[in-house]
């Protein structure tokens, strides 16, 4: 099979109205690589995949695929495989029929076209399934259908548009980590959009997080975790605690109400920065610390998460881990954070 | 459970005296009377005997029935377009068009009739059967767009971009995915339009001229003699339009989907 291809947009606008919903949109994909596109709705990811997949036509920039500029190209030329959000499975065809439309409209010959739906079937776990109607399948069962209908005449790129959104979670975890799976095994470039932090996360090599029209960060799913390039991305991705404040000499970040904070990156002193802690990093450290109220404290499990209340007016979410007793509601706590574990952004 | 008793017994008042004539129709039929009359005397196939042996009538039924299914095809053929570019498309004019198309059904036949003959008297097309199917058609054409116009609101274009998507030209989409999932609404529509010309007595009592169809044929015979034949007919046509609508309700689309 020839390597999966590689997918560049340069600068893509779309305009509807006054609603810029791509405003200058560059990114690349690299051969066999799982991109996540990560925003909320209306943030304009979706129209970014449908000018990838040829169904909205850019106002400007180029969509280039191997360098090949397909812009213009109408989407039955593309040669992409797409799973819609509600799977767009033709209802009056079978299973069979369903994934060898694809090879039939590529005008491939009888035997082959046997050959390769019944692999592609078996590849998603779907063998005997074949003379089924969609309507006679489960809600797990159509989206491999459309995964095998999208993949069954090896595409150049794969696109998913938020396919799990339908599926109950336990479903969704299975189907997420078989996916991740099969487009390893294809090393199948692939765009996948999701308005879900937590599934980003779980199947990426890298994310884009889209606001607005445009990309506010991309980078690997680490690193928009630990290091998120803006308050957005920051508090889209994850639980976290954001303050804003400005920074002073030595590694030291003075926040609203005289509070400080010591950080381990070096700013210029006098610059407004925002400074991000992460729930679970809070410790029982004496460095960095918030003693409070505790508002609200509940058990999940494998932890505390606990909403604290200083006296100087901080709202904190803190997770600890599940040990000991759950801290009482009205009960005073108090937790620390060490300076390299609090991320400091620009604004 | 008080009130649906109620509705019961309403919808049976109504049934009872809407298909009651009707019925009627059924014994007469088979009268050994040489006249109408009810209750029938005695029982005899006579009259379907002397409808079998007229071929007078014998033309005049498939006449009818050559005139329905053309009128079906050509109702088809202009009113599944009409209801793709009403739609689908976005033209000036579009909302003109969309009255135009319905106006048949709002103009009195008579009227249509009176026009249509003054046109095609002209034309010579008068005692043409197809000059009858273009006519019929016309009358046709607003159930058809009615049908297909709703079965298109409620098509999920998402299929289509689907089927694109996977490499379908717009052709082989239409083929392939858009047309056999209109199947339904095709369905009905077809047999609405058939149904239409095949009871329709105005326009071809002007048109049809010497070569008569079956409802002009009948129209003729209760002037002319009237003997329970017309009834034997009469139960022949009922037959056929109720086995055409159980088509409908098995393979077409509802009519209470397409009136929503």
């Amino acid at each position: 099979m020839a390597p999966s291809a590689e997918l560049r947009l340069e600068s893509v606008f779309r305009r509807f109205g006054e609603v810029r919903a791509l405003d200058g949109v560059s990114l690349a994909v690299e051969s066999g690589e799982l991109l996540t596109i990560l925003g909320p709705s209306g943030s304009g990811k979706t129209t970014l995949l449908k000018v990838v997949a040829g169904f909205e036509k850019p106002d400007g920039g180029r969509v280039l695929v191997d360098g090949q500029d397909i812009t213009s190209l109408p989407p039955a030329k593309r040669d992409i495989g797409m799973v819609f959000q509600n799977y767009a499975l033709f209802p009056h065809l079978t299973v069979r029929q369903n994934v060898a439309f694809p090879l039939e409209m590529r005008n491939v010959a009888r035997p082959e076209i046997d050959k390769r739906v019944g692999e592609t079937l078996a590849l998603v776990e779907l063998a005997g399934y074949d003379e089924r109607l969609p309507r006679q399948l489960s809600g797990g069962q159509q989206q491999r259908v459309a995964l095998a209908r999208a993949i069954v005449f090896n595409p150049r790129l794969l696109l998913l548009d938020e396919p799990f959104g339908a599926l109950d979670r336990k479903l969704r975890e299975t189907m997420q980590l078989e996916v991740r799976r099969l487009q390893r095994r294809l090393a199948l470039t692939t765009i996948f959009i999701t308005h879900d932090q937590e599934e980003a996360l779980v199947l990426s090599d890298r994310i884009a997080v889209m606001n607005k029209g445009t990309i506010q960060q991309i980078a690997t799913t680490t690193e928009i975790y630990e290091r998120p390039a803006s308050g957005f991305v920051a508090d889209f991705v994850g639980e976290s605690n954001i303050f804003y404040g400005t920074a002073g000499a030595d590694g030291v970040v003075t926040l609203a109400g005289g509070r400080t904070l010591n950080v381990a990156r070096k700013v210029p002193a006098g610059k407004n920065v925002g400074v991000l802690v992460r729930p679970e990093r809070f410790s029982n450290t004496a460095i960095n610390a918030f003693e409070g109220e505790v508002i609200e404290a509940v058990y999940l499990g494998s932890s505390f998460k606990i909403r604290l209340k200083t006296a100087d007016d901080f709202a904190v979410i803190v997770r600890l881990p599940a040990r000991g007793k759950l801290p009482a509601v009205g009960g005073r706590v108090s937790v620390g954070i060490e300076p390299d574990e609090i991320h400091v952004f620009d604004v | 459970m008080k009130g649906r008793h109620g509705l019961i017994a309403a919808c049976a008042i109504i049934y009872f005296f809407l298909m009651l004539p009707l019925l009627v129709v059924f014994p007469i039929s088979l009268s050994s009377a040489p006249y109408m009359q009810f209750p029938p005397p005695g029982f005899s196939w006579q009259w379907y005997e002397r409808y079998l042996d007229d071929p007078q009538w014998i033309d005049a039924t498939w006449r009818s029935l050559y005139v329905g299914v053309a009128t079906a095809v050509l109702a088809l053929a202009l009113g599944v377009p009409l209801a793709f570019s009403l739609v689908r498309g976005k033209f000036f004019g579009r909302g003109i068009l969309d009255r135009i198309a319905m106006a048949p059904v709002i103009v009195p036949t008579i009227i249509v009739s009176v026009a249509v003959y003054g046109l095609f008297a002209k034309l010579k097309l008068i005692g043409m059967w197809y000059g009858l199917v273009v006519a019929h058609t016309v009358l046709a054409l607003p159930f058809v767009v009615l049908v297909m116009v709703a079965g298109l609101r409620d098509f999920d274009r998402g299929l289509e971009q689907a089927a694109e998507g996977l490499g379908a030209s717009r052709l082989r989409t239409l083929m392939r995915v858009t047309l056999p999932l209109l199947r339904p609404s095709l369905v009905s529509a077809g047999l609405l339009a058939f149904i239409t010309s095949f009871d329709e007595v105005v326009v071809a009592l002007f048109l049809s001229g010497a070569n008569m169809t079956l409802p002009k044929k009948m129209f003729d015979n209760i002037l002319m003699e009237i003997d329970p034949t017309i009834a034997a007919v009469s139960v022949m046509q009922i037959v056929l339009v109720t086995i055409v609508l159980v088509l409908i309700g098995r393979f077409g689309r509802g009519l209470s989907a397409t009136a929503r």
